[in-house]
């Protein structure tokens, strides 16, 4: 029997569940503690996690750095992009009124929020891993085998 | 002239100018960081820093004529919302981070090329970005905990740069680790006052702290408050004793890196000092003014003399220039200190030259280092003859630096002298000498390898005049010639410090 | 004397936490521990902004759905709980009752804030709470519980759609997030920093790294 069989058995079903309780997290934000910070750290950990079970080599062919590399990108861009998009509209930087016609139940600001904390998420989560990669991605002093 | 330039840019921009300036640069930086080459991201960060420029003549525009610009972040009016205000205090900081910023773009293409690797380069133009866009947030807004998170932009990025350098030397990493360490325990402190201002006003926007400060009086929450924020800052601003991370952080940064930072980190910090002390609580209360006079001219005047004295012992000629940074920040505090409009118009008329100054020497500094790898002051030996061209724009500096006529190192120091006998604070007119005095000593040592030592011959050629890459000698010679043309045509500076000054001293 | 000490006491395990994170900042040789001490400074002055902005009895600063169209009630179903039980309790006519409410939910608030002149902000937000008008909504949340939060039994004039309940102020959990936020990119950088100090100098000490920068230097003047 493989000796980290039970770790591997359970975060197989975690990890997915971790992923469910991330995006869970980041569409709360709204209505209690939450939103794209939060989220994106959770969602790095599923990562993270699956990293530390089944191997680095595993974990960046699953999520390559490269693709990390350029969600950290993204996510800044969704987020300033949002802001040009309301400057386009006619509006004030970040005026997320103008993003929706329905002014009375104020849904511009409603898909506002949700696109910021959508960048929010994508950045987040996309630099924790370029962090964990870049840490984890040092040559060790002493090899694995040697513990 | 500026009305012109205000006049080609449409309006639909230049009514968002104030927002535009601090967020082209932010999203180019992204954008700049998923290039696959240097080159590609330098043009970039071209582009970024070309667009704040240009949205500069719209806010002198404004400025001129409402006295206050202010931008309303989200639609949400002040003093709930965030709020960017441009005003005259403000106005030439932006002005001066923004030119210098694009002046240290163009002198980056081949500086960076030679100091950091081919992989790294488009995340060093990126952090930059990020690091111009913190800078120039700071000076543009108007919430005081908008400044912190800012501030933390930019020191951040800027701890990132530092490192870069450790490809040519390891020290980098340790210069920028302890950076991170104070400058992270200054942001805090700065982050704590921010929250002692909050509890006491129950606003953070800091047109409306002044006017319930004003209202309400200064209880011992806010001056608390005010304690940690001039601690928080000084920091950030290389106050005296505050100051012990700078040598070393500019000494082991990239060329283009410390040129950068020694003519707009501690301008810009220096700045948001002045917004909280004069704009936020006001210079009458009585411990602001005895903060001012027993703090910032003392701490100024011994800065001045201490750290001119440690320039003159340092090997690496970057550490003489770091030193002597910190002394100019010591002539500073002092206008600050003075507590007149006279005495804070000159000290921002000193901040203004001293950039300038200072952006000379280190892109000189930075050219021989592209050719020769000079890094010590006796590597310099026979500039003179080798580049003789940039060793003419150091010279302008480091004269510029001593406070020689004809330069406008000796506009400032006049202006300062001025203010501070209408003080009558004799000790500190034999400071600013004695201090001058001391400044020519560390640039004869720095002028003398150049010009009356011959270079070390190698087999006993004759070395032959190296020229600079076009990219970097034309910044450095609008820089050096700048030291001498604003003497001659003092008044746009004299006139930005000077409306600067009195914007300030009449409230927010 | 014991009630001001008591009404101050929650300021002391801050300042002692500030005091450790500074004093590992400062003392230890080690620049992964150095970084560990600035994390729990930092800490500190997180827990001081949520002190300040605590409001007992506060409810999340969301309006309940009677004052938004029904399109609304899906989405904050899960506070209609909260908003009915919060409704129900602040029956009574809007002026007086909530101000009176808000003034016993304000005193114990008051203690921990401890204030010196809790009056600072009361003029600000009463005005303002006035001015709040229901067309945004997130202002005149803010303001009722400013207002609510600094009112010491003069009652607040509270207009506009909220009718009795007792909100948390937003401002200073967003506060601590950023600062959260930037104590982990700080602490992230720092450790960066120190892998790539490992691998260069060999070393985390600082004593020992000082002494390679110093023989560096002086090894380089000759």
């Amino acid at each position: 029997m493989s000796p980290h069989l039970i770790l591997r058995v359970v975060s197989k079903l975690l990890i997915p569940m971790i992923v469910v309780f991330a995006l869970y997290v980041q569409f709360h934000g709204d209505f209690g503690p939450g939103g794209g910070f939060q989220a994106g750290v959770v969602t790095a950990v599923a990562v993270i996690l699956y990293a530390l079970i089944f191997g680095l080599d595993a974990a960046k062919a699953a999520v390559p750095p490269s693709v990390a590399q350029a969600g950290a990108a993204l996510g800044v861009f969704i987020f300033v992009g949002v802001g040009f998009a309301t400057l386009f509209l006619g509006a004030n930087f970040l005026d997320y009124d103008v993003l929706h016609p329905n002014y009375e139940h104020r849904s511009g600001q409603h898909y506002g929020i949700l696109l910021v904390e959508l960048g929010v998420l994508s950045t987040v989560s996309s630099v924790m891993l370029v962090i964990f990669y870049a840490f984890a991605s040092r040559v060790p002093d002493i090899k694995d085998e040697e513990w | 002239m500026m009305e012109l330039l205000g006049a080609l840019i449409p309006s639909a921009l230049a009514q968002h100018a104030p927002v535009l300036l601090v967020v082209v640069p932010l999203i180019l930086s992204p954008v700049a960081a998923v290039m696959p080459n240097g080159r590609i991201a330098w043009v970039i960060a071209l582009i970024g820093v070309a667009f704040t420029v240009l949205m500069l003549p719209p806010l002198f525009a404004g400025v001129q004529a409402d006295a206050v610009m202010s931008y309303a972040l989200g639609g949400w009016a002040a003093p709930l919302g965030i709020e960017y205000r441009v005003d005259a205090l403000n106005l030439p900081i932006l002005a001066l981070v923004g030119i210098i910023g694009f002046l240290c773009t163009l002198y980056a293409l081949p500086s960076v090329a030679d100091e950091v690797d081919e992989g790294k380069r488009a995340i060093f133009y990126a952090t930059f970005l990020v690091c111009f866009a913190g800078l120039l947030g700071v000076a543009v807004t108007g919430d005081a905990f908008n400044v912190f998170v800012f501030v933390e932009i930019s020191s951040l990025s800027t701890y990132g740069l530092i490192a870069m350098g450790a490809g040519r030397d390891r020290r980098a990493l340790t210069a920028s680790y302890n950076y991170l360490v104070l400058g992270t325990i200054g942001a805090t402190f700065f982050v704590i006052g921010v929250g002692f201002l909050y509890m006491a006003t129950g606003t953070l926007n800091m047109a409306d702290m002044a006017r319930v400060l004003a209202e309400n009086g200064h209880d011992r929450v806010t001056q608390a408050g005010f304690a940690f924020i001039v601690v928080g800052l000084g920091l950030k601003a290389a106050m005296f004793p505050l100051h012990v991370w700078l040598p070393n952080a500019y000494a082991f940064a990239p060329n283009f890196v410390t040129a950068f930072l020694a003519s707009t980190a501690t301008k810009v910090a220096f700045y948001a000092l002045i917004r909280f002390l004069f704009s936020v609580y006001h210079p009458d209360v009585t411990f602001v003014d005895l903060s001012s006079t027993w703090v910032f001219a003392v701490v100024g005047t011994i800065a001045m003399i201490v750290a001119s004295v440690q320039a003159v012992f340092q090997t690496d000629a970057r550490r003489v220039l770091a030193y002597s940074s910190v002394a100019q920040v010591g002539y500073m505090m002092l206008g600050l200190g003075i507590g007149s409009a006279d005495g804070l118009a000159a000290g921002l008329l000193h901040l203004m030259n001293h950039a300038m100054m200072k952006g000379a020497l280190f892109m000189a500094l930075g050219a021989f280092a592209l050719n020769y790898g000079v890094s010590r002051v006796k590597d310099l030996a026979g500039m003179g003859k080798s580049m003789p061209a940039t060793s003419v724009a150091f010279t302008f500096g480091g004269l510029s630096l001593v406070g020689v006529p004809l330069t406008i190192g000796f506009t400032s120091k006049w202006y300062l002298i001025l203010a501070a006998l209408e003080n009558g604070w004799w000790w500190a007119v034999a400071a600013l000498i004695l201090s001058s005095l001391l400044a020519l000593a560390y640039v004869a040592r720095l002028l003398m390898p150049i010009w009356f030592e011959n270079a070390p011959t190698h087999g006993g050629a004759v070395p032959k005049v190296q020229r600079v890459p076009w990219l970097m000698a034309v910044p450095m010679g609008i820089l050096a010639l700048a030291n001498i043309y604003f003497f001659f045509h003092a008044a746009p500076i004299v006139n930005l410090a000077r409306g600067a000054a009195n914007a300030v001293m009449g409230g927010f | 004397m014991f009630d001001i000490l008591a009404d101050r006491a929650i300021y002391m395990p801050i300042i002692v936490l500030m005091m450790m994170g500074l004093y590992v900042v400062v003392a230890t040789g080690n620049l992964v521990k150095r970084l560990v001490g600035l994390s729990i400074f930092q800490t500190s002055v997180c827990l001081l902004y949520i002190t300040v902005g605590k409001v007992f009895g506060g409810q999340p600063p969301i309006l309940p759905p009677a004052h938004h169209g029904e399109d609304h009630g899906e989405g904050h179903a899960a506070e209609a709980g909260h908003a009915a039980a919060a409704a129900s309790s602040h029956d009574a006519p809007v002026h007086d009752a909530p101000a009176h409410d808000a003034a016993d939910h304000a005193e114990p608030a008051h203690g921990e804030a401890a204030h010196a002149e809790p009056a600072v902000a009361d003029t600000g937000h009463a005005e303002e709470a006035a001015h709040g008008a229901a067309s945004h909504a997130q202002d005149a949340v803010q303001h009722v519980a400013d207002a609510a939060h600094h009112a010491d039994a003069a009652p607040v004039h509270v207009e506009g759609a909220i009718d009795g309940v007792l909100y948390s102020n937003p401002l200073p959990h967003v506060l601590i997030l950023t600062a959260i936020v930037v104590g982990v990119a700080t602490l992230a950088v720092g450790l960066a920093l120190v892998v790539r100090i490992r691998e260069a100098y060999g070393t985390i000490e600082d004593t020992a790294l000082s002494a390679a920068d110093y023989s560096a230097e002086t090894g380089g003047r000759e």
